[in-house]
């Protein structure tokens, strides 16, 4: 072994994120979705033969006219991969701002990297657009109204399989 | 994030999560997860490093071809230059609980208003 430690090394972010709150005088905690039972598709082809999808929880650019870029509300998108995006709207999002940055995609959507799959042949090929859904406090919204306008798009776009990626 | 992926899933697409935020994603529970234990921010390998990212998304790749029953989790091999970023995430302390109740009042406050203008 490499060390012991009394504690896990993984952050908690349910436990972090329930004591910073309170810590601000939120005494409701919000409450995160759990399920027992956990649905399971088994890749149906090869994956060389598969379309592959992604999908983001960061944003489109916003417009660089500041007050157009206040009224641009997150939303539900869907955009090329190519040409791949140099960059993506990530300023509204919670990860941790002081460690890292979010300049580089690849470091939070591999959409350069999966090319570079399609291109050698470990996949069939990359879907043509990547979809973007915004992270929402109410989790209905995503149920009803986020979830299945992608499915349609993962279907319109052929997709066998998909790749998502939370920041 | 999560809720797409099982969605997705219960509709006949196979999928894979990469994520920073373990119990998140477990807790939900996804058919297949690829944990990368970094900062959030960067699930798919560390910004401008094109090797360590075509690793992970490879990893993603092996797991939607080899896992055969859902909330499979494998991790990333990789570690974050150090470990200070633990501790310092959303941390609440003797030093900062005074301003972090004051930043939660003053944010209600501003909430309060806006209602009342609308």
């Amino acid at each position: 072994m490499d060390q012991l430690r009394t504690h896990r090394s993984f952050i908690s972010y349910i436990d972090r994120s329930r004591e910073y709150y309170a810590a601000q005088g939120y005494t409701k905690p919000y409450e995160w979705p759990h399920y027992d039972n956990v649905p399971f598709t088994p890749l149906k082809k090869p994956l060389a033969q598969c379309r592959v999808g992604l999908i983001t929880t960061a944003g489109k650019p916003k417009p660089a006219d500041q007050l157009a870029a206040m009224f641009s509300p997150r939303a539900l998108y869907a955009q090329p991969v190519n040409p791949a995006p140099e960059h993506l709207f990530t300023d509204d999002l919670f990860w941790d701002k002081k460690a890292t940055h979010t300049k580089d995609v690849d470091s939070f959507m591999p959409v350069n990297r999966m090319g570079e799959y399609a291109a050698s042949g470990r996949i069939g090929s990359i879907s043509p657009s990547f979809y973007g859904v915004p992270t929402d406090y109410s989790q209905s919204r995503t149920l009803e109204r986020y979830a299945p306008q992608i499915l349609e798009w993962c279907r319109e776009d052929g997709l066998d399989a998909i790749v998502l990626s939370a920041l | 994030m999560s809720l797409v992926a099982r969605h997705l899933e219960a509709n006949g697409l196979s999928t894979v999560v990469i994520g920073s935020a373990r119990d998140i994603v477990e807790e939900c529970g996804v058919a297949r997860f690829l944990f990368t234990d970094f900062p959030l921010g960067n699930p798919c390998g560390k910004p401008w490093d094109a090797a360590m990212q075509r690793s992970i998304a490879g990893m993603g790749l092996d797991l939607l071809e080899r896992a055969w029953m859902p909330r499979t989790t494998t991790q990333a091999p990789f570690h974050w230059d150090d470990d200070a970023w633990r501790d310092n995430f959303m941390r609440v302390d003797e030093s900062n609980r005074e301003a972090l109740a004051r930043e939660g009042e003053l944010r209600r406050q501003l909430q309060e208003e806006m209602k009342k203008e609308r």
